[in-house]
């Protein structure tokens, strides 16, 4: 209730040092092996499944861009989400275009009104930017049903995506060697590349002038503008970056399950995504594929463990990862990377 | 000009339920400086444990005391097990705290009670209060309710020794600590008036809207957006904030064009950051000077 507070005790993250926000070289290359070799082996459907895992976990990264990297929270992402899917959508099914090229209009799309919507959200922060951006995620199914959009949108029924198929340069190589590949794999590894290619644009922007100013900004605002950021600019921009990333894995989304409508992006998938934010680490990148894989695969253990009791147990599984790695996986990332090297050491 | 008053006076009685439970979010926001998103699922809680002793014969006052108590009970509780040991961890875990609390609390309230909608009694009666026909006897009692309350904290906080303590452990914890206060109690008993506000206004908003898991959804996000909009420093804002959110939406509802019940919300959330752009510590909030 004191008027005055010490900015210093309230910090809304403790600062994550840049190094610590990525994975070495080594492990890097072990998961990417594994990304690559795993759906070889699988069934359709569990390639589906990772598919939505690296689609959530670009999701879950743009929000960590936004809250780890430049201390910005929001309850939001689900409408940048949505935005993206029905660009997608909207332009494979009405225009024809083709899916691979919908993804960087609706990341532009998104940018634009991520960044528009950091304008006002400037002058809020903490509670009050979550109340913000929660109003836009409940907006947003409401606003897709209206009847203005309702020959674009579809309206309450939403819109139905063709699945693409493997282009014929990737058929024509593989019937060479008698091998067919699936749609769901196709698109697997299509979303792969671009998980990859974000992740690494978004790995060097934190490592630049600009990651270096968002993370100025969330330390300390004040004593960011007096060594000259460019406090609103670079708000801005990562609520305008956050929102395209999100915006992009938003029409890829659209593109695997092959269906948008608007309540598939209400306020529990942005409280999904901030959940996997916190359980992968906040600040930490690598982190957000072990966040999107819990919140994709731990409702359905949830589930299997007990019906009526889903929401319980997905909560008290919820208590006990909080309660174990307060963290998240980051710091149990650092408690291996310790151990490896007193082992060398030796 | 009727419709007018007659669309304000119907907004201040479903205002009345909004301010309550702003009143209870603002309550456990001053103990914790968090928002608690479970708040609303302990209220329904608790609005079940006295709907269940009043179905085991107890009468409707005795059930709304040891409702009162339990709740009390309850909140410190779960303070102690659950948030104490996430005291040093970052805030955001403790937010995905709130939010495994609200799944755990909604869907065991499911189990034990069923999702049926349950009517609930109301000590006030429901015939039209002084003749008008949009404000019931129950809602201007709640009103009446909502308003000793604010009245009994701003007491509390304002005049005892234990009021002054808590709100001293709030604010500067470090401080608080040196002069002898034990701050990590005075979260424990903030974390239980919280749910015990949280009950009466449970049980006074039962009789409106029905008792059933998911009751609090929609009041609860009132209930923040009017806590937020009043200014989260001041329960007196939260209230008058409860009463604008909740006359607002009416007049948005019957006002604007092609605003249904859906469009309700958004617009009413519209506003309040269109407030908050101008005021960014709500309308009675004292802003937070920043220092370096």
């Amino acid at each position: 209730m004191s008027a005055v507070q010490e900015v210093t005790a309230a910090p809304a993250l403790e600062a994550v040092p840049k190094r610590a926000m990525t994975l070495g070289a080594g492990t890097s290359l072990i998961v990417l092996a594994l990304l690559i070799a795993v759906p070889l082996f699988v069934k359709n459907f569990i390639i589906f499944q990772m598919t939505m895992l690296l689609i959530y976990g670009l999701a879950v990264l743009a929000l960590n861009i936004l809250t780890g990297g430049s201390g910005q929270f929001s309850l939001g992402q689900s409408a940048f989400y949505a935005v993206g899917a029905y660009t997608s959508a909207i332009l494979m099914e009405h225009i024809g275009m083709n899916y691979a090229l919908t993804l960087p209009i609706a990341g532009l799309i998104c940018f634009v009104f991520g960044f528009l919507f950091g304008q006002p959200a400037l002058r809020l922060s903490g509670v009050y930017l979550a109340l913000a951006t929660f109003a836009l995620a409940t907006a947003m199914p409401q606003l897709l049903k209206l009847g203005y959009f309702e020959h674009w949108t579809g309206g309450v029924q939403g819109l139905v995506v063709t699945k693409p198929d493997p282009p014929e340069v990737v058929q024509s190589v593989l019937a060479w060697v008698h091998l067919k590949m699936s749609q769901d794999m196709w698109l697997y590894y299509f979303t792969l590349v671009v998980t990859i290619a974000i992740y690494v644009f978004s790995v060097n922007l934190l490592r630049s002038r600009s990651g270096r100013a968002f993370m100025a900004i969330r330390d300390n605002e004040i004593a960011a503008s007096a060594m000259g950021i460019n406090v609103a600019l670079y708000k801005t921009l990562a609520f305008g970056v956050s929102a395209a990333i999100t915006g992009i894995a938003g029409g890829l989304g659209a593109i695997a399950v092959q269906f948008v409508a608007p309540d598939g992006y209400t306020i529990t998938l942005a409280i999904s995504l901030f959940l996997g934010m916190v359980v992968g680490g906040v600040g930490w990148l690598p982190g957000s594929i072990v966040g999107s894989a819990f919140i994709i695969f731990v409702p359905n253990i949830a589930e299997g463990i007990s019906k009526g009791l889903s929401g319980a147990v997905f909560g008290v599984i919820l208590f006990l990862v909080i309660f174990l790695v307060p963290h998240g996986a980051r710091q149990v990332a650092m408690v291996a990377q310790h151990l490896l090297g007193r082992l060398k050491k030796r | 000009m009727e419709l007018l008053t007659n669309q304000i006076l119907a907004g201040i009685a479903t205002g009345a339920i909004y301010a309550c439970m702003a009143l209870a979010v603002v309550m456990i926001y001053q103990a914790i400086d968090h928002l608690n998103f479970a708040q609303g699922e302990m209220a329904m809680f608790s609005t079940f444990m006295s709907w269940q002793l009043m179905q085991w014969g107890v009468p409707y006052w005795g059930a709304f005391l040891l409702t009162l108590a339990l709740s009390f009970a309850g909140g410190i509780v779960i303070e102690r097990l659950l948030f104490k040991p996430l005291a040093k961890a970052p805030i955001l875990t403790n937010v995905a705290g709130f939010i495994a609390l609200f799944a755990i609390i909604n869907s065991c309230a499911g189990l034990i009670w069923d999702f049926t909608i349950k009517q609930y009694p109301t000590p006030f009666g429901s015939a039209p209060f002084l003749g008008s026909q949009l404000i019931s006897t129950h809602q201007a009692g709640m009103i009446g309710v909502t308003v000793l309350l604010l009245i009994a904290l701003y007491v509390f906080f304002r005049y005892t020794r234990i009021g002054l303590a808590m709100r001293a452990a709030a604010s500067v914890p470090e401080s608080a600590r040196l002069v002898g206060i034990n701050t990590s109690w005075m979260i424990a008993l903030g974390w239980g008036m919280a749910a015990a506000i949280g009950s009466i206004a449970g049980m006074l908003i039962a009789p409106v809207v029905f008792l059933e898991p998911n009751m609090m959804g929609g009041v609860l996000i009132y209930g923040f957006a009017a806590a937020v909009l009043g200014g989260l420093t001041s329960p007196f804002g939260a209230v008058v904030g409860g009463f604008l959110v909740g006359i607002f939406e009416n007049l948005a509802g019957t006002y604007i064009p092609g605003v249904g019940n859906e469009l309700k919300l958004p617009i009413a959330l519209a506003l309040i950051i269109t407030v908050l752009v101008v005021k960014p510590a709500g309308l009675f909030g004292r802003p937070i000077v920043k220092r370096v």
